[in-house]
């Protein structure tokens, strides 16, 4: 039997919040936050008893009473922008769940680009919100998500019309800024690109300030036939927090779903995916890296499934885990009867800097159809000491010839990433953990 | 003084295992010193025991370079005093274009030595003037380090670090194996490049071949762990003749 004391906690918080959660006049609204709450009273929260939690135990959440956040505001002259252009762009940013504030470039925005607040969707135009959310998708085991669906104040709505294409990237930033007591907040995103649409996404996670906080997030995404989302993400949270994002992505035919994730940041983490490729044609990349290190814990938790023929899927994700961290993969590609000559090619690497470093990978293949390709694999292994000695004897210290390893390693995985522009920024972000892993090390 | 190396009763070994049993063997600057002897000799032993690569183990001994003692210093440390070794089996790097790691080596050994980095221009220039005198391909540059590189490309790498290093002393462990003609004559004329009054080379090789391009001053046989005999270039000619096996007999 799972605790009970925080979960109970949360539905009181529930319970004294429900009146005044955004929409609470729509009744569908209502009764889908009735619906969430209840599914996270009795599923309680993950545990290792649950197989898809077996090597991810919350346990901050058993042991922190984490307050709902409130509104709240900070400077956001000094957010740091992971887009070259600087600022250019749209922008989108969330403080602790709420939007604080929208820019988007009136000269680049194109018409049929709806782009904002979930909250502020929902008072203009609720009818639109309720056609997807919640829909997307089958979350029953999912509590955390129940949670989400039940708390949800606010988060990304970005709706874009047929046919429209999106040039420049959406920079959304999730801002997690910790006050004196540990917070929750539970951002709900939603993306819908309607037939022959293209956008960018990049979602940015950072944290301020040193305490404790969870972010809860959920985002629905639908694709519809023949549109292109690229879908980047980098965690970047702060160092007590714990940051679970869980996704849902409904791609139709010839659509094409290419997502990144860089995780550096969070205590705990948990960044999981579930993608149906429901039309014929459809196509999805769901690439990683992750760098971990100290106490910190890095699940990714993917499941791809292929409804319809001649989908495809491309899965790298490539980790380095040091000191006392621990990270997790569990990667699920199931290829449904009637999904035929649909192919799926799965990778998990992890690069072990410390014997006290774990790592729990666990791929799985479900094949119910005969005329298909799949692949997959998976490495776990210390950095080449072959290497390191070469490099060494050519004169290259012995920290810096690891740093050139390890960045070696992760880079082929941004290599992947489609938005040319991003790269840099995620190199240098790679850069960054590296040359401060080996300074670590050497002292 | 005045040696480039004195190696004095070397003894070192793997996994517990003796291969070098006592080796005596001097260079001075400007020579060119070959060694040979049969498979399993310690002659690949002796080229990792001179860069410091883990795992050998020096059990007695003493190795001076230029009078310093060489065992103290780590690969990285003696590769910025100048000691080079161009490896039997360069390894491969994925993901390291080569250029890079040129300019990371070559940067990291100009540190060491207190002299300025070259910038991108002054790199690009150095390298763009190497690989033209030793006749390679730019395109080896662009790939990362070693990989899918053919085996005489392998080779013709090292000896593209070696003449962008520029060591003191540079170790050669059977660079000549599994060469074509025209590699190893690209080989030879990257060694023979180097050799100044200042410049040591050992060659370790197993057949004479090599040795008619690259001549030696002197040339040692190398057989179970110690130098069984000591000539001038004629005796790579008469090993050639003769084979190792008398020797294999004579140290047993």
């Amino acid at each position: 039997m799972p605790d009970s004391a925080p979960v109970q906690s949360f539905v009181e918080q529930f319970d004294a919040l429900r009146g005044e959660l955004p929409g609470a006049a729509l009744p569908w609204l209502c009764d889908l936050r009735a619906a969430g709450i209840e599914r996270f009273a009795s599923l309680g929260l993950p545990a290792p008893g649950v197989e898809a939690w077996k090597y991810t135990r919350l346990r901050p959440l058993e042991t922190t009473d984490f307050l709902p956040a409130t509104a709240h505001t900070v400077n956001i002259d000094h957010l740091p922008t992971l887009l070259p252009q600087g600022g250019i762009d749209h922008r989108v940013i969330f403080v602790n769940g709420r939007l604080m504030q929208c820019l988007a470039m009136p000269g680049e925005r194109p018409e049929g680009v709806e782009l904002g607040g979930l909250a502020d969707a929902l008072r203009r135009d609720p009818e639109a919100v309720g056609e997807h959310l919640g829909r997307i998708g089958a979350p029953d085991g999912q509590a955390l998500l129940a949670l989400n669906t039940a708390m949800m104040r606010d988060g990304l709505m970005l709706r874009v019309k047929r046919g429209v294409s999106v040039a420049l990237p959406i920079e959304v930033v999730y801002v997690g800024a910790a006050g004196p007591q540990p917070l929750a907040f539970h951002p709900r995103n939603l993306i819908v690109l309607e037939p022959g649409s293209r956008a960018t996404v990049v979602e940015h996670h950072i944290g301020l300030g040193a305490g404790a906080y969870f972010a809860n997030s959920g985002t629905e995404i639908r694709i519809g036939e023949g549109a292109e989302l690229h879908h980047y993400k980098i965690q970047d949270e702060g160092a007590e927090a714990v940051h679970v994002a869980t996704q849902h992505v409904h791609l139709e035919a010839n659509a094409l779903y290419d997502a990144f994730t860089l995780t550096t940041g969070a205590r705990l983490s948990r960044h999981e995916v579930s993608v149906r490729l429901t039309g014929p044609g459809a196509e999805c990349h769901l690439n990683g890296a992750y760098m971990v290190r100290g106490k910190q814990h890095c699940d990714t938790t993917t499941t791809i499934e292929h409804m319809a023929p001649r989908t495809s899927c491309r899965e790298i994700f490539k980790g380095v885990i040091d000191e006392q961290a621990r990270a997790v993969f569990q990667g699920r590609i199931v290829i449904h009867r009637g999904a035929q000559q649909s192919n799926g090619h799965q990778l998990s690497k992890a690069l072990l800097l410390s014997n006290r470093a774990e790592i729990d990978t666990k791929p799985e293949l479900e094949i119910y159809a005969d005329d298909v390709k799949c692949s997959h694999g998976a490495t776990v292994g210390d950095l080449d000491r072959d290497a390191l000695f070469y490099l060494r004897a050519r004169g290259i210290p012995e920290a810096a010839a690891r740093a050139i390893l390890i960045e070696a390693f992760l880079a082929d995985t941004i290599n992947e990433v489609a938005a040319e522009g991003l790269c840099p920024a995620l190199m240098a972000s790679i850069g960054h953990w590296v040359s401060s892993a080996t300074r670590r090390a050497a002292s | 003084m005045g040696y480039m190396l004195e190696i004095k009763n070397l003894h070192a070994s793997v996994d517990g295992k003796a291969i070098l049993k006592g080796i005596d063997l001097t260079i001075g600057p400007g020579e060119v010193h070959a060694i040979m002897g049969p498979n399993g000799s310690g002659k690949s032993t002796l080229a990792y025991v001179l860069t410091g690569r883990e795992g050998y183990e020096v059990t007695e001994g003493q190795v001076l370079y230029q009078g310093r003692d060489l065992l103290a210093m780590s690969p990285e440390e003696r590769a910025g005093e100048g000691v080079f070794l161009a490896f039997q089996y360069p390894v491969e790097i994925p993901g390291v274009p080569n250029t890079t790691f040129l300019k990371e080596a070559l940067n990291a050994q100009r540190k060491h030595r207190g002299e300025t980095p070259l910038d991108a221009m002054e790199f690009i220039k150095l390298i763009r003037r190497t690989i033209k005198d030793l006749g390679i391909s730019d395109e080896l540059l662009k790939r990362p380090v070693n990989v899918g590189f053919s085996g005489g490309e392998k080779k013709r790498n090292e000896i593209l670090q070696m003449a962008i290093l520029k060591p003191t002393l540079a170790v050669l462990d059977e660079t000549d194996s599994g060469l074509d003609i025209d590699a190893l004559k690209t080989v030879a004329d990257g060694v023979n490049a180097l050799r100044t009054p200042e410049r040591s080379i050992l060659v370790i090789t197993h057949y004479q071949r090599l040795l008619d391009y690259i001549v030696p001053d002197r040339v040692h046989v190398l057989a179970q762990g110690r130098i069984a005999r000591s000539g001038g270039k004629e005796l790579a000619l008469e090993l050639e003749r003769t084979g190792y096996a008398a020797f294999a007999d004579a140290a047993a």
